[in-house]
C-alpha cells in the first residue's frame, strides 16, 4: 500500500524550469496541484506535518477517515478564501488573516462533525478543534494558496487533504486490524483473536509510521537504482 | 505574473511588498475579516445546535433506559444547593444543572434512580450513568458514558459485559475483589488486567450513592413538590 502515494503520476514540468530542486516551482495545471498532494509531496508520509493528529487518531478507520475528511475541509476552505482574497489581505497581517480563516473552518468542521456523527466527535475529542494548529493548514495557506489564483489554492488544498486522508488511513486500516482484529467496527479474526493492544496505544502509531517511512524509502531507493540501471 | 513569478520561494506574497500600508487599512481588513468570521460561526453554530442537542439528550435517554432496565417513564429532579427539587428555580438554565432521573415502572412504582458521576479513572475522568433503588441501595447498573482507560485493558469496564451484568442487584457499599463469594450481595470480580479500572467504576459507584442516597431520601420525606 506503500506504494500508491510514490507511484502517483506527476506530470513533468515545464521544460524551461529547471529541474526537480527543493524549492522548484510546481507544476501549474490543477491535475499537478491535486495530484502533488497526494504523491510527492505527501503532508505525512514526505513533509512530516501533522504528526499530531497522525499519532493520536490513527487507532481505528474511522477516526482516521473522519480526522482526514475534516482537515480536507478546512483546507479547501481556507484555500478558497485565503486565494480569494490574497490581493486584499496585507502583508503585515497576512498570518492572522489566515489563521483567522482556518480557525473559522475548524470551528465549523467541529459543529458540523457533532451534528452528524456524534460518536466520531466523541471519540476525536479535542483533536478536531486542534486541526488549527495543524502546521499543514498555515502553510499552505502561506506557502501556496496566497500565491496562487483560486483554482489552483482549492486543488491544491484538496489534494493535501487527500494525501492526509489516505496517509491517516493507511496507517489507522493497520493499527486497527493488527490492535482490534477488525475494520471500522467489523470483527475480522473471530473470538480467538488476541488484539495486539500496543498497536491501538500511542506508541504504535511511531512504529506504524516509523515502518511506513521505512517502506516508502525502500521503493524509493529501488526506483533510483531502476532508473540508474536502465539510464 | 508568470507561472514561475508566482512561486519564488521567500517572496512576500502580498501584491505590494514595499509599501506600508496604513494601520486603518490593517484594523478594517482585520476587523471585516473577524465580522465575517463571527457571522459564519454564530449562523453554523445555530443551524447545528438543534442536531447535537438531540443526540446528547438521546445519549441520556439511552443511559437512562439502559441503567434502569427500561422503565416505562421517568422524572427529572434537579440538585440545587444541597438539595433536591422537581421544580428548578425560575431562570436557571436546566441542561447546566446536575439531575437525577427517576424512573417508574408501568404500574407507577419506582424502580429506581438513575445519577451521572465521574471520578479518575487510570487515566482520564471516568463518567458513569449509575442506577440504583435509594430505599434499598440496591443497583440496577450502570453505564459508562465517557472513558479514556487503556484500549483492550482497562476499557473493558465499558467492553466487557459480564463485569458490568454483576452490578444489577448488588448493594451498596460494594467492594472488588478477585474470586467473589457466592451469594455475597457486597461483591463484585474485578476484571483481571483492569484492576485499577475496576476499582474506579467501584469507588465511582459508592460515592454517588453515598451522596445522592441522603439527598433522595430527604426529597422523599418533604413529598413530592
Amino acid at each position: 500500500m506503500t506504494a500508491v502515494p510514490v507511484a502517483a503520476p506527476v506530470s513533468a514540468p515545464p521544460s524551461s524550469a529547471p529541474a526537480l530542486v527543493p524549492g522548484a516551482p510546481p507544476p501549474a495545471t490543477v491535475f499537478a496541484d491535486v495530484w502533488r498532494g497526494i504523491g510527492r509531496e505527501n503532508p505525512v508520509l514526505v513533509q512530516f506535518l501533522g504528526m499530531c493528529p497522525t499519532m493520536a487518531v490513527t487507532n481505528v478507520l474511522a477516526n482516521g477517515l473522519a480526522m482526514g475528511i475534516a482537515t480536507t475541509f478546512v483546507l479547501v476552505g481556507s484555500g478558497l478564501f485565503v486565494s480569494l482574497f490574497r490581493k486584499y489581505i496585507a502583508h503585515e497581517v497576512r498570518i492572522t488573516s489566515y489563521i483567522l480563516i482556518i480557525a473559522t473552518f475548524v470551528t465549523l468542521a467541529d459543529m458540523l462533525l457533532a451534528a452528524t456523527f456524534p460518536d466520531i466527535s466523541k471519540a476525536l475529542g479535542p483533536f478536531i478543534p486542534l486541526i488549527v494548529a495543524n502546521c499543514l493548514l498555515l502553510g499552505r495557506a502561506e506557502a501556496f494558496a496566497a500565491k496562487v489564483p483560486v483554482h489552483r489554492a482549492v486543488a491544491d488544498g484538496f489534494g493535501m487533504g487527500m494525501g492526509f486522508t489516505l496517509s491517516l488511513c493507511l496507517l489507522s486500516t493497520i493499527r486497527e486490524v493488527l490492535g482490534k482484529g477488525s475494520i471500522l467496527g467489523h470483527d475480522l479474526f473471530g473470538p480467538r483473536f488476541e488484539p495486539w493492544v500496543f498497536m491501538m496505544m500511542p506508541p504504535g502509531g511511531f512504529l506504524t509510521l516509523g515502518i511506513a517511512l521505512l517502506g516508502l524509502a525502500w521503493v524509493m531507493e529501488l526506483k533510483k537504482r531502476r532508473a540508474l540501471v536502465t539510464a | 505574473m508568470t507561472a514561475a513569478h508566482q512561486h519564488q520561494h521567500g517572496a512576500p506574497p502580498s501584491t505590494e511588498p514595499h509599501k506600508i500600508t496604513p494601520a486603518w487599512r490593517l484594523l478594517a481588513t482585520l476587523a471585516i475579516a473577524g465580522a465575517a468570521a463571527g457571522w459564519l460561526v454564530v449562523t453554523v453554530y445555530n443551524l447545528t445546535l438543534p442536531a447535537i442537542q438531540k443526540h446528547a439528550g438521546e445519549q441520556v435517554d439511552g443511559a437512562v433506559r439502559e441503567v434502569l432496565k427500561a422503565p416505562a417513564r421517568w422524572d427529572t429532579l434537579y440538585l440545587i444547593g444541597n438539595a433536591v427539587t422537581a421544580t428548578p428555580p425560575a431562570g436557571s438554565d436546566k441542561r447546566e444543572l446536575t439531575k437525577a432521573y427517576v424512573g417508574f415502572d408501568a404500574a407507577g412504582t419506582r424502580i429506581g434512580v438513575a445519577v451521572v458521576a465521574a471520578e479518575p479513572g487510570f487515566q482520564e475522568l471516568l463518567t458513569l450513568m449509575i442506577g440504583f433503588d435509594p430505599s434499598t441501595g440496591a443497583l440496577t447498573g450502570y453505564k459508562v458514558l465517557d472513558q479514556k482507560e487503556t484500549p483492550g485493558l482497562g476499557d473493558k469496564v465499558e467492553v466487557d459485559k459480564s463485569f458490568g451484568a454483576q452490578f444489577a442487584g448488588r448493594i451498596v457499599p460494594i467492594k472488588g475483589v478477585k474470586l467473589v463469594v457466592a451469594g455475597n450481595p457486597n461483591q463484585v470480580q474485578t476484571i483481571t488486567g483492569a484492576t485499577i479500572s475496576s476499582r474506579a467504576v467501584i469507588r465511582i459507584i459508592n460515592n454517588a450513592v453515598a451522596k445522592w442516597r441522603p439527598l433522595l431520601e430527604a426529597h422523599d420525606r418533604g413529598g413530592q413538590q
